[in-house]
């Protein structure tokens, strides 16, 4: 098998897996406009949730499905209890863009004191349902394990679930409506308040796979998902912040980029070259490689 | 009936609203007119709590309607079209329509109000899985009153219909209103600087200048008083 073919295989479960990162990034913003750097802080919690539910129960199915609506409640709660609050006191002057933006700077911080607190700061392994080692088609070995397709598969299913609720139900309508022209939604009776919460939740959950998901390959600790989160903003912003399918394309692009640096240069270029993406695309085509020239009025 | 009493708004330091009071017959149509600026928006976007009042009131049947999140009044029978074609570009025109009925959850009356509504304004119907951002002014306007209407609202508010349409789509709009009115008993405040149409189709008119009522009284009246029209009506 050509390098090149098993290096994009590669990129394919990591490209999934920012993906719904950046999916989660994209709800948030969509709804509130606020970039949540909180998001790497309630991916880890709710997979250490997940972690502690395995060690209890020895059930991985069980710690995956709690790990998800952990982080659903989790976001949730959030936006009740912080966001909510927040925009309602910071009125509309500059603060009001920034103070929500700090706060979950100051809880991203948290949490992963939190974390810190209760499982400590060193490295642990976690489980996985499926085989991490390479899975071999025709005597071949591949660079893609039962875990990756359990990976792909399981992104894929959540943003097939996604698109339908946002494309096919009142609930989708009214998050949308809500996120496009909150004036207009509230005048034709949608809560606002309510459906926000809901993208914060369904955020969080989608977050709390994603942390699931990646930490077979890498290791958990408080802060190893920070660059899961650079990752997933880099995927949202090439995806133009605005659309989940621009958030998901964004994230397998990225998968397979930085598979092949991986592969060509080294893992040590892994993490500039995602800064160096996002960046140019901020520069040179800040409505995303995705998104719609000026499709979208502010 | 909608009572509004001493209604007071402010931007600010701009008084917007300056304690206006007046009532609407239910099944009547009611125009408020004035130049820019004259608070008609704001005394609209007070009346659906847009913007919060500083004082007074305003009552439709029992509701306080001061007290209510925008978010509720359509529930309490009253649709607000602001100003501006307020469609949502974003979504189709169906999935705009359908968000004006979202809040009445799987009644099945739905369907027969989308019929009415797309009978109303057939345009919209032959552009259904259109984006509205596809739409020409007047078609936005359409969709905008239809996803109010998609509400089943006994009140309507209106802001500014005729803004930046041609002249024959005025005309079209504004006799859908005034027939859709006279068939169903919807009660509407319709705020227009086009005095002429407007006045063309309301029972009654109430005249702001800088947030107070100057006059007031039948339409046929006002529309008549020739210092009224110099003065405040610029034509």
């Amino acid at each position: 098998m050509s390098t090149l073919l098993s290096t994009l295989i590669t990129g394919l479960s990591l490209g999934a897996i920012y993906s719904l990162m950046a999916i989660a990034l994209i709800l948030v913003w969509r709804s509130t406009r606020v970039v949540n750097f909180a998001q790497a802080g309630q991916a880890v919690l709710s997979t250490y949730i997940g972690l502690e539910i395995h060690r209890m129960t020895g059930s991985y199915w069980l710690a995956i499905v709690l790990s998800i609506i952990f982080g659903g409640v989790l976001g949730g709660l959030i936006d009740l209890a912080l966001v909510r609050p927040l925009l309602r006191r910071a009125g509309s002057g500059p603060e009001a863009a920034v103070a929500p933006v700090i706060a979950t700077l100051g809880l991203l911080a948290v949490l992963q004191g939190v974390v810190g607190m209760f499982w400590g700061g060193e490295l642990i392994k976690f489980p996985s349902a499926f085989s991490t080692a390479g899975l071999s088609i025709g005597g071949s070995k591949i660079p893609f394990s039962a875990f990756d397709l359990f990976t792909v598969g399981a992104s894929l299913a959540v943003m097939l679930a996604f698109s339908f609720i946002f494309q096919r139900t009142g609930l989708g309508l009214s998050m949308r409506a809500a996120a496009f022209s909150p004036e207009v939604a509230q005048l034709a009776g949608v809560r606002t308040g309510r459906v926000r919460t809901i993208g914060w939740s369904f955020a969080g959950a989608a977050g709390g796979l994603a942390g699931v998901l990646i930490t077979p390959t890498t290791f958990l600790a408080p802060n190893s998902l920070d660059l899961l989160l650079v990752f997933g903003f880099t995927a949202a912003v090439v995806g133009g912040l605005e659309s989940m399918i621009g958030g998901a394309l964004g994230g397998l692009a990225l998968g397979f980029g930085l598979a092949l640096v991986l592969q060509y240069a080294g893992s040590s270029y892994t993490f500039m070259t995602a800064f160096v993406v996002l960046l140019a695309v901020l520069l040179l085509r800040p409505q995303g490689l995705i998104g719609k020239r000026g499709g979208r009025r502010v | 009936m909608l009572r509004i009493d001493s209604l007071t708004t402010d931007h600010g330091q701009v008084r917007a609203v300056d304690h206006v009071s007046f009532d609407v017959e239910v099944g009547s149509c009611t125009a408020v007119i004035g130049a820019n600026g004259a608070g008609k928006s704001s005394l609209l976007r007070t009346l659906s709590g847009l913007v919060k009042s500083s004082s007074g009131s305003a009552h439709w049947g029992d509701v306080d309607l001061l007290k209510l999140p925008t978010s509720e009044v359509v529930r309490h029978g009253v649709a607000h079209v602001p100003e501006g074609r307020s469609v949502i570009a974003e979504l189709s025109v169906e999935e705009n329509l359908n968000l004006g009925a979202l809040w009445r959850g799987k009644d099945p009356d739905v369907t027969v109000t989308k019929s009415e509504v797309l009978d109303l304004f057939p345009r919209l119907g032959e552009r259904l899985k259109q984006g509205a951002d596809s739409l020409s002014g007047g078609e936005r306007q359409m969709l905008a009153i239809g996803r109010a209407l998609m509400a089943r609202p006994k009140l309507l508010l209106l802001d500014e219909p005729s803004l930046g349409l041609a002249p024959i789509v005025i005309e079209q709009i504004f006799h859908t209103i005034d027939t859709m009115r006279k068939a169903t008993g919807l009660t509407v405040v319709l705020v227009e600087q086009n005095a002429v149409s407007a006045l063309a189709i309301a029972n009654h008119a109430i005249v702001l200048a800088l947030g107070k009522i100057v006059a007031s009284g039948e339409a046929k009246a006002i529309a008549s008083d020739e210092s009224l029209r110099h003065a405040y009506l610029g034509y």
